[in-house]
């Protein structure tokens, strides 16, 4: 009997993987079986969905539309704190930013643009992040500190050529992840921080939230600068990696 | 003197503002961003509660008088006319006419909050005087009533408001500032002054208060800028 029982069981077992694999070869013929993907990678997604590529590109308009118009706006009182209490540490008090940089024209112009094109950009934004949560995009792309931080810190020190090879891929590495993960807070900060501007009476907890009406124009200017430092950084990790940039106009492969 | 509102950006739509002297609104912007600024100002009006207060601040928070900004349109600053009155009319049941002595002898309310201006920039000073719903309870509001016309003697610089905003306890005709009598720069003898609105719909050195069932626009509305203009 004990002779018998090790003949019977790997029989029985070899016969279910052999059913098992005569149903899957057929499919995983030429085109080859679909490999394990990690849970963060999004299986069956394009690398860039056709909404995120939307919602990508819009922003390149609206973007430039809102900088523009606000720093026309900005150039009317190019000065941080209020009337007699301008802040003695912010260097520029005072110095307008440059002619070009500048969207409308003049102080009611600009104030046009950036009200009207203001719905666009919170549209654009609250499409995107609805998808993002609802579509499970996030689970790739959101940066997770207990995933993704050593990961970033590998990537930073890869670029900084401390080390000598790049961390295992991913969808996206951890520094792209927390890249990309800010300029999502930056985007939530500055139309918060405008609303604060916009309505400092109606919306007193908000202006309150951001220190008063001169704090809020004070995380306005200064997240913008951190907005254009992102875009600064994106454009030359673009260039690096022009396949990224394809990826966001075609979708990529699905993965 | 506040430079933003200059006189190149003046001359710059004085055709605009030749072309609104009549009463009608005039919009210098058009199209797309026109439909967007009716929109926001729908939007601006929802969003204002009439029983909202503005926080009442302390006197550490007070910016001091040399920096506020003085602003007004003639190029000179304007002087009161010597018999100098406030006329109040419009679809009211009492039109009249009320001297500075008979202003001061109304309900005084004070008030220390702060200042928006559409440049940016922020101050704080306290100002007395009357509300605005005390002179229209004197004056009995015909039911038609839906907007508040502000003029002066600076060159006709004028504003006209929601009768909402209009309404709101924190906005005042004040003939007094941080304890003192309003001084010419600041708009003397009378100026318009609310927690709710923009500055520069605060029209200074006041002629008439007219309660009216049309918007009759602005000096700088008709220009371009928001006619709302809320906080």
């Amino acid at each position: 009997m004990p002779a018998r029982a090790p003949s019977d069981r790997p029989n029985g077992v070899s016969d279910v993987e052999r059913t098992q694999a005569n149903n899957i070869e057929p499919e995983a013929g030429p085109n080859g079986g679909t490999e394990p993907v990690p849970v963060a990678s999004g299986k069956g997604r394009s690398r860039q969905p056709l909404l995120i590529r939307i919602a990508h590109w819009l922003n390149v308009p609206l973007l430039i539309l809102m900088a523009g118009s606000g720093l026309q706006i900005f150039a009317a009182y190019p000065s941080l704190g209020p009337q007699g209490r301008q802040y003695t540490w912010y260097p520029f008090q005072g110095t307008p930013p440059p002619q070009w940089l500048r969207i409308g024209g003049w102080l009611a112009g600009a104030r046009h643009w950036h009200f009207a094109i203001a719905w666009f950009f919170v549209l654009n934004g609250l499409i995107y992040l609805i998808y993002f949560a609802a579509s499970g995009e996030w689970r790739r792309r959101l940066f997770q500190p207990g995933r993704d931080t050593r990961h970033a810190i590998a990537q930073f020190a890869y670029y900084l050529r401390i080390r000598r090879t790049p961390p295992p891929p991913d969808f996206y590495n951890g520094l792209q992840r927390l890249a990309y993960t800010c300029a999502i807070i930056f985007g939530l900060i500055m139309v918060l921080s405008g609303l604060a501007l916009y309505k400092p009476v109606q919306l007193h907890w908000l202006t309150l939230l951001f220190g008063g009406y001169d704090g809020a124009r004070l995380v306005h200017l200064a997240v913008l600068c951190l907005l254009a430092l992102f875009v600064a950084s994106h454009l030359v990790l673009v260039a690096l990696h022009p396949r990224e940039f394809v990826y966001m106009i075609t979708g990529g492969r699905h993965e | 003197m506040s430079n933003l509102l200059t006189r190149r950006k003046f001359l710059i739509s004085v055709a605009a503002a030749s072309l609104a002297a009549g009463c009608d609104r005039f919009h210098p912007v058009a199209g797309f961003l026109r439909g967007m600024q009716d929109w926001n100002e729908k939007f601006e009006a929802a969003l204002f509660s009439p029983g909202r207060l503005a926080p009442e601040l302390p006197a550490s928070a007070a910016t001091p008088e040399d920096a506020i900004p003085t602003y007004f349109i003639s190029d000179s600053m304007p002087v009161a006319p010597v018999h100098w009155s406030l006329k109040v009319g419009g679809m009211v049941a009492r039109p009249m006419s009320l001297s500075l002595e008979q202003l001061q002898k109304l309900p005084r309310t004070e008030m220390r909050v702060q200042h928006h201006c559409v440049e940016g920039w922020s101050a704080v000073a306290s100002w007395y005087g009357v509300r605005v719903s005390d002179i229209a309870a004197l004056a009995g509001l015909d039911r038609g009533v839906k907007y508040v016309e502000f003029r002066s003697f600076d060159s006709n610089y004028w504003s006209s408001w929601d009768l909402g905003s209009a309404l709101h306890p924190q906005t005042l005709l004040a003939y007094g500032m941080n304890g003192h009598p309003l001084g010419p720069d600041h708009g003397a003898p009378l100026r318009l002054y609310s927690a709710v609105k923009l500055g520069y719909k605060m029209v200074k050195y006041l002629t008439e208060v007219n309660f009216l069932p049309d918007n009759t626009g602005g000096y700088w509305e008709n220009q371009g800028y928001d006619w709302f203009a809320g906080v």
